[in-house]
């Protein structure tokens, strides 16, 4: 089911923003149309922009904040999200535990 | 007379003129209205409709611009359940799993799961999901959640402590089977609090609740307890709460939440108590009837769901999967009726995500 629907509808998560808006839905409870809105400023982007791979799979490598293909050297998990937390303004919780583990 | 290929309720391919897809979109949309006590949808949006079921091609998808968020129930068990779970049946670990959706599907969410995909069973191995979730949490980088169903179902004998209900009332033991749901429901509000919170602890971006109110009305009130105590413990956790159903079955009938009667709440309904105890995204579920074909259950699908989205104040990420949302319910539901409903619930019901 997660590959026709990803055909049909899907941001395509990492492979753009879509990680990115479903944050600011749960974060700020947005509408999708309002999340989008936000993740677009926060990039200098529009909101077609966010969604096409061909933009995001550069910007997301020179922004750290997790590529879809494997980077050695580029930031994934916990490094790319502490990225995440400083471009979208936002708190994320495994961040937050890994500080805590942090002396 | 033209007549296009479309699909009945179990998948099966029929072929129907645009006069009888015509009479099923209405006949489909009027029920809900009728059930639900809402608006039936426009003549424009059944053309429109009407369109995206008799589209030549083989997959449809929603303009560039458009698209949603998606996020998933059953975590890995998609990959590695059996049938059951409409799992293949690829043992992997949960991981591997987590990535590859990120990494290869386009997941925009992801979540973790036990084998049985339930809440009571994860009580005695908590440790165990919370030493998982942190390792997944230091690799993955999109919101990984932990889900499973609050399934009220397994707090009633011969699994549980509690009568079945359902026993009690063929008995005519009337208050019984009332008390039987109002002590498993208050049972399952205080697992849901033991498991959330604990699964948060360990850096869980968020909660899933996958199939509320599977057990009826005192499931639904026993649920929002628990999202109510997981709101009040970890403020900043992301709850998703998807819903089993478009009504609410009275299995008690007079369980209120917010002092409002649960038993026999829509879509409509349900998001606005889902709101006061604290969900972030609501999940609304339109079952689907087998019988009848995909023009009937998606108009009537999509009518529930247009009313849920309208009045919500929080995002709204419409259950598709395999029997709901106008979907045909069999395990290898065809991708040209998946992504046409798709396309509806995104075009016709503006929802937020899937």
């Amino acid at each position: 089911m997660a590959v026709p629907h990803y055909m049909a509808s899907g941001m395509g998560g990492i492979r753009t923003a879509g990680d990115l808006v479903a944050r600011i839905e749960y974060d700020k409870n947005l509408k999708v149309d309002k999340a989008k809105e936000y993740v677009a400023k926060k990039l200098g982007l529009d909101s077609l922009e966010i969604a096409d791979e061909y933009i995001m799979r550069e910007l997301r490598e020179e922004l750290k904040i997790g590529t879809v293909t494997a980077v050695p050297g580029v930031p994934r998990g916990i490094a790319a999200k502490m990225n995440i937390e400083k471009l979208l303004d936002i708190k994320i919780n495994s961040c937050e535990k890994f500080r805590g583990m942090l002396n | 007379m033209t007549e296009y290929y479309t699909r009945m309720g179990d998948g099966k391919r029929v072929s129907m003129t645009k006069e009888q897809i015509m009479a099923d979109l209405q006949a489909g949309t009027a029920d809900a209205a009728d059930m639900g006590e809402i608006p039936a949808l426009s003549s424009a949006e059944m053309e429109q409709l009407f369109e995206i079921i008799a589209d030549k091609n083989r997959i449809v998808g929603v303009e560039p611009g458009h698209e949603v968020v998606l996020t998933y129930d059953i975590g890995q068990l998609d990959f590695t359940g059996d049938n059951g779970n409409s799992g293949n049946g690829v043992d992997m670990g949960r991981l591997e799993s987590a990535l590859l959706h990120e990494r290869a599907l386009g997941a925009d969410t992801f979540e973790l799961a036990h084998a049985d995909y339930s809440i009571k069973p994860v009580k005695p191995i908590i440790a165990n999901e919370m030493q998982t979730m942190e390792e997944i949490q230091n690799e993955i980088v999109a919101p990984y959640f932990y889900g499973a169903m609050p399934n009220m179902g397994l707090y009633y004998a011969p699994d549980g402590p509690y009568g079945n209900p359902a026993d009690l009332l063929r008995e005519f033991k009337m208050e019984e089977s009332m008390a039987s749901s109002e002590a498993a429901s208050e049972h399952l509000a205080r697992d849901i609090e033991y498991v959330s919170t604990r699964i948060i602890q360990a850096g869980a971006d968020g909660f899933n609740f996958d199939t509320t109110a599977s057990a009826g009305d005192a499931d639904f009130v026993g649920t929002l307890k628990g999202v109510e105590a997981l709101r009040k413990a970890c403020p900043d956790a992301y709850i998703n709460v998807g819903m089993a159903g478009e009504s609410v079955m009275g299995i008690h009938g007079g369980m209120e939440y917010d002092g409002k009667i649960v038993a026999g709440m829509y879509p409509h309904q349900q998001v606005k108590v889902a709101e006061k105890a604290g969900a972030d995204v609501f999940g609304p579920v339109c079952n689907t009837n087998t019988s009848k074909s995909l023009a009937w259950n998606l108009a009537r699908s999509v009518t529930f769901i247009k009313e849920c989205v309208k009045v919500a104040s929080i995002p709204c990420h419409v259950n598709m999967g395999m029997g709901v949302g106008g979907i045909p319910m069999c395990e290898t539901a065809p991708i040209d009726a998946v992504t046409r409903c798709n396309k509806a619930m995104v075009e016709i019901a503006h929802v937020d995500g899937i």
